[in-house]
């Protein structure tokens, strides 16, 4: 801690506001006077009486404050996730046996592979689109998934339809896998709603900004399952929860983690550790591999290749076969790699050299499954000439969809703020509605003019 | 312990008047909510075996089971986001925060996703659920245990925020909080716990978010809620034996505020004084001080006058007695008032 922080000084002993003269009080003898505030500085301990490890002196030091040297090397040596990674297809297509993990894919046709295959082609295609819709000014910011195309369609694959899921922000192919149209993201991107899609319908959560809060909904929405006996046989069901490796520093995951484990919460916490938390390594946030921080919280964690669609979809049925049976909580680490921006207003440049992006596209999630495809001859030139043409039409529908999207109607600002109503908010609504009425000439034609991310801001 | 339930068969069983302490109202609130409904859930630190540090939920656990009266880990963020979850699920929580100064841990959930969900969604997801707060000073504590945070919520749109001050508000006031839809802070003032009154288990309560009239006067308005509410009722009664007749007007509800009566009563006595604990910089107060001189302008014969904390971190406790707006500064205030 930086003894500076918890230094105190007594501020400005000023006239007070909220002082109500006591003097006529005080002549009617009623009521006591005291002296001035106390100088709080004097009382507090000065920061020389803070200990504290002289600067650059043992490991921990060293581990706070690592050189950008250390931090490339650090990942260079874990880049290939560790002897503990579970990985089923290697980045060059091969499939690896595995007893441990065969048996949760092995009902996984040719057919399937290639579905799994083209999910992850056309999630690939609506972020790129979306990334040049803002590029172009159709978007306030887009948050690119580039890399993490497997990590997510093989654990939004192994869902079931009752099964949950509460996203951050950069779930786009979770949220293509619960059936959410991408056209439904655009709005949170576009400035113009915070999602269209019905969070119970889909069962997949309203997107969360604030990193990490999302954890807590999800263990309380599992625990809720499981005060609904909803839990307990091949039928059960199970909650998954998504957030990056940044998060893992919040307090409310490991609180999360606190809950889940002591009410038993059928919950899969499930990290996307992209190596990057905008511009912070998780070496920032961890000095141990984060699957391995579920054992001090007493359930399991696992480590798997998050660029491997197979071992994702393999380790994520485990963890929700282990959860919809009573056993959750489980942790999954999917380890891969942002291969674009934070967003779209990032500049990656500033703070990761060019040849650790080099390295990982060798390590393609796509790529890997086509080779594979390829290879056991279980996908022909038209398999891949359909979904290049339906990745093609999906984008040009996403296009058409995001550049007519219309402006919201101001009286939006003021709708389903509460379910109930509330009078002085109604109230507030009319006086402003009547008001924006004087200006109706100007707002004819407003969502052509208007550029978006500068939308006007209150003027009451 | 007797059991006031909402259905007419059992309770014609007792008495349809008991006299209660606002704790125990609570309590008998709270035991008639979970009746009424299986999906309503009490949460928070020590509100099972213990009952609560206030006794607030004792025996409820009891008779009610360990998976609807949780004893929860001690983290507030955790009570309140995981309500969330729940609530989304269909449940109703209603959680206790121990102590108001607690409530920070919890504040990022209360304001990111307790407030926003349903603006956010437009109105999809749904949640009700009940944050019960034993708040303001007066009992001679520790720091963060004598604070008055409502105005943080009271500024938080999606949020509700009531405060009772008596017993019987309190026993209709926190079963209509757990059946309101949208979620509700729900202040108590910690210090009232054992004021006791007189509940008509068959009255028809007053509307949850609605301003009352507790005393009739011509000369000037207090308005205040909570805690404050005894001292203005005994500060009106000081003036009446000095000839002055003050009206006082209990909130109630602190977000949406009722100030219809507000209005009404300023405009016939021309003189307004605000008493509340919080400190007064951006507060309440200050709030009400806003409106009634957009609504009144023309009927005030003085300056709306606030009596509350003062700006600075609640004192050490025996200081407190300066901090708290208390009977001679509620009159001196009337008197700058009138004197105007």
């Amino acid at each position: 801690m930086d003894p500076e922080t918890v230094s105190v000084s007594g501020g400005p002993n000023h006239p007070l506001p909220g002082l109500v003269t006591a003097g006529d009080a005080a002549a009617r003898g009623r009521h006591k006077r005291t002296p001035g505030v106390d100088k709080l500085g004097e009382r507090m301990s000065s920061p020389e009486q803070w200990t504290h490890p002289e600067p650059g002196v043992g490991p921990a030091a060293t581990a706070a404050t690592p050189t950008a040297e250390q931090v490339i090397a650090g990942l260079r040596a874990t880049s290939e996730g560790g002897p503990e990674l579970v990985q089923l297809l290697t980045p060059e297509g091969e499939r690896v046996a595995d007893p441990r993990w065969d048996p949760y894919v092995a009902d996984v046709t040719e057919e399937d592979l290639r579905s799994l295959y083209r999910d992850m082609v056309l999630t690939r295609r609506i972020d790129r689109e979306a990334n040049a819709l803002q590029r172009q000014g159709q978007l306030g910011i887009w948050v690119p998934l580039l890399g993490q195309e497997a990590a997510q369609i093989g654990s939004g694959r192994a869902l079931k339809a009752h099964d949950m899921a509460f996203p951050s922000y950069r779930e786009h192919g979770v949220a293509w896998c619960r059936g959410v149209h991408p056209t439904e993201l655009l709005g949170i991107f576009r400035g113009t709603d915070h999602g269209t899609w019905d969070p119970m319908e889909k069962r997949f959560h309203p997107y969360t900004i604030v990193i990490g809060n999302q954890v807590l909904n999800a263990a309380g929405y599992a625990m809720g399952q499981r005060f609904d006996g909803k839990v307990g046989d091949d039928d059960g069901e199970a909650t998954i929860c998504y957030f990056g490796d940044g998060a893992t520093s919040q307090g409310d995951v490991h609180e999360g983690f606190v809950w889940a484990s002591v009410y038993d919460a059928p919950l899969v916490f499930f990290c996307q550790n992209n190596q990057w938390a905008i511009s912070e390594p998780t070496e920032r946030q961890s000095r141990l591999p984060l699957y391995q921080r579920a054992r001090g919280y007493g359930f399991p964690g696992i480590r798997v290749d998050g660029n491997d669609v197979l071992a994702t979809l393999a380790v994520s049925r485990w963890a929700l076969d282990e959860c919809r049976h009573g056993n959750g909580p489980v942790l999954i680490e999917a380890y891969t790699y942002r291969m674009d921006a934070h967003t779209t207003t990032d500049d990656p440049t500033r703070y990761r050299l060019s040849d650790e992006l080099e390295a990982w596209k060798l390590k393609d999630p796509i790529e890997r499954v086509r080779v594979n495809l390829v290879r056991h001859e279980h996908a022909d030139h038209d398999f891949f000439d359909s979904v290049q043409a339906d990745s093609d039409q999906l984008a040009a529908e996403l296009r058409e969809f995001c550049v007519n999207m219309p402006d919201p109607p101001k009286e939006r600002m003021f709708s389903q703020v509460y379910e109930d109503g509330n009078a002085v908010l109604d109230a507030q609504r009319d006086a402003y509605l009547d008001y924006a009425a004087g200006f109706a000439e100007r707002t004819v034609g407003h969502s052509a003019e208007r550029t978006v991310g500068h939308s006007a801001g209150g003027e009451h | 312990m007797a059991t006031p339930v909402m259905n007419a068969a059992t309770s014609e069983k007792k008495a349809s008047t008991q006299t209660v302490t606002l704790g125990k109202s609570l309590n008998m609130g709270l035991r008639a909510a979970m009746e009424a409904d299986p999906k309503v859930l009490i949460m928070g630190e020590d509100v099972g075996k213990l009952g609560g540090v206030f006794r607030i939920t004792d025996g409820l656990q009891k008779d009610f089971g360990e998976q609807r009266v949780l004893d929860t880990p001690l983290a507030e963020s955790g009570i309140i986001g995981t309500a969330v979850g729940l609530a989304i699920r269909g449940f109703r929580p209603v959680c206790e925060i121990q102590f108001d100064g607690f409530i920070f841990p919890a504040f990022d959930q209360i304001v990111s996703q307790v407030a926003k969900l349903h603006f956010r969604t437009q109105g999809r997801v749904r949640l009700p659920m009940v944050i019960r707060v034993p708040f303001g000073g007066g009992i001679g504590a520790v720091e963060h245990h004598s604070e008055s945070p409502e105005s943080y919520f009271a500024h938080t749109a999606g949020l509700k925020v009531v405060s009772c001050s008596n017993p019987v508000d309190a026993y209709w006031m926190i079963q209509q909080a757990i059946r309101c839809d949208d979620p509700v802070l729900f202040f108590e003032p910690k210090r009232r716990y054992y004021e006791k009154a007189e509940l008509d288990f068959d009255a028809k309560p007053e509307p949850l978010f609605a301003s009352r009239v507790l005393r009739r006067g011509t000369a000037a308005t207090l308005v205040t809620y909570g805690p404050s509410v005894k001292v203005c009722l005994e500060s009106a009664a000081a003036a009446a034996e000095e000839g002055k007749e003050l009206e006082v007007i209990d909130l109630r509800a602190l977000s949406p505020m009722d100030l219809t009566p507000v209005f009404e009563s300023v405009r016939r006595t021309g003189h307004l004084v605000v008493v509340s604990e919080a400190p007064s910089e951006a507060s309440l107060a200050s709030e009400v001080c806003a409106r009634v001189q957009e609504e009144c302008f023309y009927s005030l014969e003085a300056p709306v006058l606030r009596v509350t904390g003062f700006d600075t971190p609640y004192p050490p406790s025996k200081l407190e007695e300066d901090f708290l707006p208390d009977l001679d500064r509620v009159l001196d205030a009337v008197d700058r008032s009138l004197g105007w």
